[in-house]
C-alpha cells in the first residue's frame, strides 16, 4: 500500500494504491487519525481508485476514521471504490454510513 | 493429483506481509477451477480473513510461526443434491480457538472489528473448526453453483 497526500484549501485528498490488509491497515489508521484528530482538516477524502483489495482490518480503519471525523464535525469521504472494495463495504452493511462518490469531482463538489 | 483431489499445498510464516501471497494463489486457483469472478473474490476474501485470524489470534501476532493451507477438490450433498466444490484447510499450532470470539458481531453496530468471521461465513458453504493434538484445523468448503456454471473439468 502506498499513500500520498494532496493538501488543498480545507481539503486533504489521500491517494491510496495497492492492497489494504492486516500488514498495513495500522499505518492507514494512524495517518487518518492524525489528519482528523490533530490537523482537523475540514474535509478528508480517500481516493481508492488504485485499491484493489480491502480486508476487515482495513474496513475497521475506515470506520475509525469516520468516527473520528464525526467526533470533530469533519467530513470523511471515499471515492473510486473497486468492485472488491465495494463488496466488502456492502457485505459489512457499512457502505450506507460512508459518504461514497464515483469520482474526485463529485467528492470535491 | 486427480486421485487425492489435491490442488494446492502452501506453508507460510505467520507474517501479515505474506497475506498478499496467499490471496494471489487462492485467487488464481479459484479462477482455474472455474468459479465466477464474484465467487473468486469471495473465496479469496474468506481465506485471507481466516489466515489473518490465525496470525492475530492463534499466534498473537508472532510473525514466525507455521501456517499450512491446502486446497483440494471435494463433493458433498447440499439439500439432497450432489455438488462438486473446493475444500480449503488451514492448520496452525497456536492458541486454541476462543469460542466466545467465534460469533460474528451484529452488523447493526457501527464499530471497527469483528467483521472477518462474518466475511468467511458469508462466503463459504461450510466452516468447521476442530482441534486435535495441539493443532487447530479450519475446514472451509465452497460448492459450485447447482447448475455447475463455470465449473471446469479436472482435465482442463
Amino acid at each position: 500500500m502506498q499513500i500520498a497526500a494532496r493538501r488543498l484549501d480545507q481539503v486533504t485528498i489521500f491517494d491510496i494504491t495497492g492492497h489494504i490488509d492486516l500488514a498495513n491497515s495500522p499505518e492507514l489508521r494512524k495517518i487518518l487519525l492524525k489528519e482528523l484528530k490533530e490537523t482537523k482538516t475540514p474535509r478528508v477524502i480517500l481516493n481508492l481508485t488504485g485499491v484493489r483489495y480491502i480486508d476487515s482490518s482495513g474496513v475497521a480503519s475506515l470506520v475509525e476514521g469516520l468516527k473520528a471525523a464525526r467526533d470533530q464535525n469533519l467530513r470523511f469521504i471515499l471515492y473510486g471504490l473497486s468492485p472488491s472494495a465495494r463488496e466488502v463495504l456492502q457485505l459489512s452493511r457499512l457502505i450506507k454510513i460512508f459518504e461514497v462518490f464515483d469520482n474526485e469531482q463529485q467528492a470535491l463538489a | 493429483m486427480q486421485n487425492s483431489g489435491l490442488l494446492l499445498d502452501l506453508t507460510l510464516a505467520s507474517d501479515p506481509q505474506l497475506l498478499c501471497v496467499v490471496r494471489a494463489a487462492i485467487e488464481r486457483l479459484t479462477e482455474v477451477t472455474g468459479f465466477s469472478p464474484p465467487e473468486c473474490r469471495s473465496i479469496t476474501r474468506a481465506v485471507d480473513e481466516a489466515v489473518a485470524n490465525v496470525m492475530r489470534h492463534a499466534y498473537a501476532n508472532g510473525p514466525d510461526k507455521r501456517i499450512d493451507v491446502s486446497c483440494k477438490r471435494t463433493s458433498g450433498m447440499v439439500n439432497g443434491i450432489h455438488r462438486e466444490g473446493l475444500e480449503i484447510q488451514l492448520l496452525d499450532q497456536g492458541l486454541p480457538f476462543d469460542k466466545n470470539k467465534l460469533t460474528a458481531r451484529s452488523l447493526d453496530e457501527v464499530k471497527p472489528g469483528g467483521l472477518g468471521l462474518h466475511f468467511i461465513r458469508d462466503s463459504m458453504d461450510v466452516m468447521e473448526h476442530s482441534r486435535e493434538n495441539g493443532v487447530n484445523r479450519l475446514r472451509l468448503v465452497k460448492y459450485f453453483s447447482a447448475d455447475g456454471t463455470g465449473q471446469k473439468s479436472q482435465g482442463e
